[in-house]
């Protein structure tokens, strides 16, 4: 199809939009969390059941559309990953959670056909136990302000037509178009749209640094390799929305004046690497990539590159010389890339949630992207809920937005470790990942933002927030960070390589009963050394966890260190072993497990555990019925 | 055996690389999705290979290997007929995915430096985050995911796949996978 095909497609969306939103459609959300808990099987049985309801079933996009029309599809990620699968059926807006083949047929009669919700599949709030029909009275929904990924849980992310019909590529033909690059540029400057990767840095200011430049090669790289651990909001956008972030590059290739894009998505995430490359296919198939987009006259390619895991590629120069075919290593900056990166030549590299911004900004202008959001953090930014919480997830909130609403209301409180509702035991959120820092009760009135997070020595970072409960030890969490720093580190700096290094066996004496009066104030010094002696974001940040932790949890190191004691009893080295003498009744089935022969006690009186014998490995406490058993 | 199909086996296996370099145009920038490719086909990267990809893009073999031990992804160790991936992300740690690790361990006889099990079969490998974290703890098997993983679930899992071996056992069993470092180099 020529490129002229393309725009009678973009030209008809006014009125596509109108039969979409009558059309009555099942759709079942696609992303990787339901398709693991057997979204495709139900998706299957819906095909079935339908077909046999006397329902005409439309399984592709067509402009008209009858009464007794349904369309089945399948959309990105909704976000609410623990209770999937997950079906909504709208207009009449029913979200069904959990969905099993099984109870296809049920919706099918009652819901399609009959007109009536099927309450036992509905979602029921654990701390209110108020069951929710759909979006609107949900918690986890109501409270967010999605925009980013609204379309995420309703577009079918493998259907060009229906994005192009929803408006898709509007602001892309708008940019191509009508405005000039210096244009484009001003209105994302004043947009203060940051980069959503981290580092916060102005976009607009970015491919402005880039326009300026004289070129005759310039390249748009958009960053989709989400190595935090925790983390999966830019898997959710290339999964569920893959052409928002075609359309993010188109118009970030006009603005600097670039004809080639490239996606580096992470290996990890085989079906967004899948999406993307279909997205891309599709595109270019619509004359919407290719040699004259939108009859400009420009051209502009995008190719798609898996990466080859390395968490250290995430960063602006190591995917540089990644993407050249290198090991992926950082280079000093200056030169940025915006003046000399890819194959020395002026480069942007936009994370994926910023570019899907950016569309939204040329068409709704930058009014509607300030009224959300703080004054130096305007917008809205997606975080991956995670950890013990009700209900683990995507969030899409508007910076400011305080960590109490997201743990608390939107996540719905703090669990214990089998998913169980607890009352208070809130103990820390860690936000931003090996770069980040750790939130304490004290700051769940935090309003969420660039600035307010450094203050407290944490960051946005990508958006992971982990919520951890009392029973979480917050020296093993540093440890658990800094062995993944350590592993990662590229090995260039040698306070980055070594420090960490030294730092994670600091930690381990700390964890393995080892430490001393001095440990604590090396731990500091190094952790500082490291910041100052590395040359990229991963070094500069990797002893975040560490000094954040050090900074809210001293009490802890210290117990460890001085007492030689765990709080939470995760440090298995530091455990004494003990006989609960009000559980234990004296049975004797401790003394019968135990290899070593430590436990000794009389019949029907409470045993004692000889610490000196005990090798700790736990045979007493799993023959123990009662759980008398106490550190082992 | 007799030495005629021994080389033809040989000229067939190189003739995959071949065909990779081809489609990436013998290009040295094209190092990454090359050698991703070749793992695809070999499941890992054969020392004989690497040089092979060295000398025909005309790149130091050091810049080779430099590439494939930088990146976790490859492979210079053939891998277990099946991959089980333990994600050891944040979410999923707090949520205890490491004694699913130790039990898969202590079942397969692996460890953290030996992850491919003695009979070939299983390669187990922890990955710092599948993005799956609503389902965590995560367990990947051949690319086959599986959330809110137990160590009971995941030995539940293994035997379920040695069974289904165990049956299929006299039919086709790795016939499209080369044997353990076989790869000769060839001029």
């Amino acid at each position: 199809m020529s490129s002229s095909d393309g725009l009678v497609v973009l030209n008809q969306q006014a009125n596509g939009i109108a039969t979409l939103s009558q059309l009555r459609r099942v759709i079942l959300c696609a992303g990787t969390g339901c398709m693991a808990n057997g979204a495709m099987k139900v998706f299957e049985q819906f095909k079935r059941e339908m077909a046999g309801s006397g329902l005409n079933v439309i399984l592709e996009l067509r402009a008209e559309g009858g009464d007794h029309d349904v369309r089945l599809s399948k959309s990105g990620c909704q976000g609410f990953c623990q209770m999937g699968p997950l079906v909504s059926v709208v207009p009449d807006g029913i979200l069904y959670t959990k969905v099993r083949p099984e109870d296809v047929a049920e919706i099918v009669q009652q819901t399609l056909v009959a007109g009536q919700t099927v309450d036992r599949l509905l979602y029921k709030d654990p701390a209110t136990r108020k069951t929710c029909r759909g979006l609107e009275d949900n918690p986890f929904y109501a409270r967010q302000n999605r925009l980013v990924l609204r379309e995420c849980g309703f577009l079918d992310p493998e259907d060009i037509h229906e994005f192009i019909q929803h408006g898709g590529y509007s602001a892309a033909k708008k940019a191509f178009l009508e405005m000039s690059p210096e244009e484009i540029c001003k209105k994302v400057t004043e947009s203060g749209l940051r980069g959503r990767g981290g580092g916060g840095f102005p976009t607009g200011r970015k491919w402005e640094a880039a326009r300026v430049q004289k070129a005759t090669k310039k390249y748009v790289i958009c960053n989709g390799d989400e190595g935090d651990p925790g983390a999966f909001m830019n898997r959710s956008v290339m999964e569920g929305n893959p052409h928002s972030v075609i359309e993010g590059i188109l118009i970030a290739a006009r603005a600097i004046g670039a004809n080639e894009g490239l996606v580096y998505v992470r290996a990890e995430y085989p079906l967004a690497v899948e999406r993307m490359r279909r997205a891309v296919a599709d595109a270019e198939r619509e004359g919407i990539l290719g040699d004259n987009v939108f009859g400009s006259g420009l051209s502009m390619k995008c190719d798609v590159m898996e990466g080859a895991g390395a968490f250290v590629c995430g960063e602006e120069t190591a995917m540089i010389a990644s993407i050249e075919g290198r090991r992926g290593m950082p280079s000093p900056k200056p030169p940025f890339p915006a003046q000399s990166g890819l194959w020395g030549k002026p480069t942007i590299i936009n994370n994926v949630e910023t570019l899907a911004h950016v569309s939204r900004i040329l068409n709704q202008g930058t009014e509607a992207f300030h009224s959300v959001g703080t004054k130096d953090s305007p917008g809205t930014k997606t975080f991956a809920l995670t950890g013990h919480v009700a209900n683990t997830g995507l969030v899409e909130v508007p910076f400011g937005t305080t960590l109490r609403e997201i743990v608390l209301n939107i996540g719905g409180g703090v669990t214990d470790d089998y998913g169980k509702l607890l009352k208070s035991g809130f103990k820390a959120v860690q936000i931003g990942g090996p770069s980040g820092g750790c939130l304490t009760p004290d700051h769940l009135d935090l309003p969420l933002a660039y600035e307010s997070l450094r203050s407290v020595g944490a960051m946005v970072g990508s958006g992971g927030l982990v919520v951890m409960n009392e029973r979480t030890c917050m020296v093993s969490i540093a440890r658990f960070f800094m062995e993944f720093t350590q592993r990662e580190s590229c090995g260039k700096c040698v306070l980055c390589r070594e420090g960490t290094k030294q730092l994670l066996a600091l930690l381990d004496d700390v964890i393995e009963g080892r430490a001393d009066a001095g440990t604590l104030d090396l731990l500091e010094k190094l952790g500082r050394a490291v910041q100052v002696g590395s040359l990229c974001g991963l070094g500069k940040t990797a002893p975040n966890p560490v000094l954040s932790t050090l900074r809210y949890f001293r009490r802890e190191y210290e117990e460890h260190i001085f007492e030689k004691r765990c709080r939470t009893g995760r440090c298995k080295a530091l455990l004494r072993p003990e006989i609960n003498e009000e559980r234990c009744k004296g049975c004797g089935v401790c003394i019968k497990a135990c290899p070593t022969g430590a436990i000794t006690g009389e019949k029907k009186k409470p045993h004692r555990i000889d610490p000196e014998l005990c090798i700790k490995c736990g045979a007493c406490a799993t023959a123990c019925k009662l759980h008398a058993v106490e550190g082992v | 055996m007799a030495a005629a199909p021994v080389a033809f086996d040989r000229a067939r296996k190189f003739e995959k690389v071949c065909g990779i370099l081809e489609r990436y145009g013998y290009r040295p920038s094209g190092l990454i999705p090359i050698l991703q490719a070749i793992q695809h086909v070999y499941q890992y990267l054969p020392e004989e290979v690497l040089t092979y990809v060295a000398t025909s893009l005309d790149v130091p073999p050091a810049r080779v290997f430099g590439v494939a031990t930088f990146y976790a992804h490859f492979a210079l160790e053939p891998k277990g007929k099946h991959v089980i991936r333990i994600c050891d992300g944040t979410a999923c740690h707090v949520k205890h995915s490491l004694p699913v690790l130790n039990a898969l361990h202590e079942k397969l006889g692996t460890s953290e430096k030996k992850t491919t099990s003695g009979d070939m079969l299983f390669t187990v490998e922890t990955v710092a985050c599948l993005g799956a974290c609503g389902l965590a703890p995560v367990v990947v098997i051949d690319e086959q995911v599986y959330g809110g993983m137990t160590p009971e679930r995941a030995l539940a899992l293994i035997d379920e796949i040695k069974t289904n071996e165990n049956t299929s056992d006299l039919g086709s069993s790795s016939a499209d996978m080369p044997a353990n470092g076989e790869i000769l180099h060839v001029q």
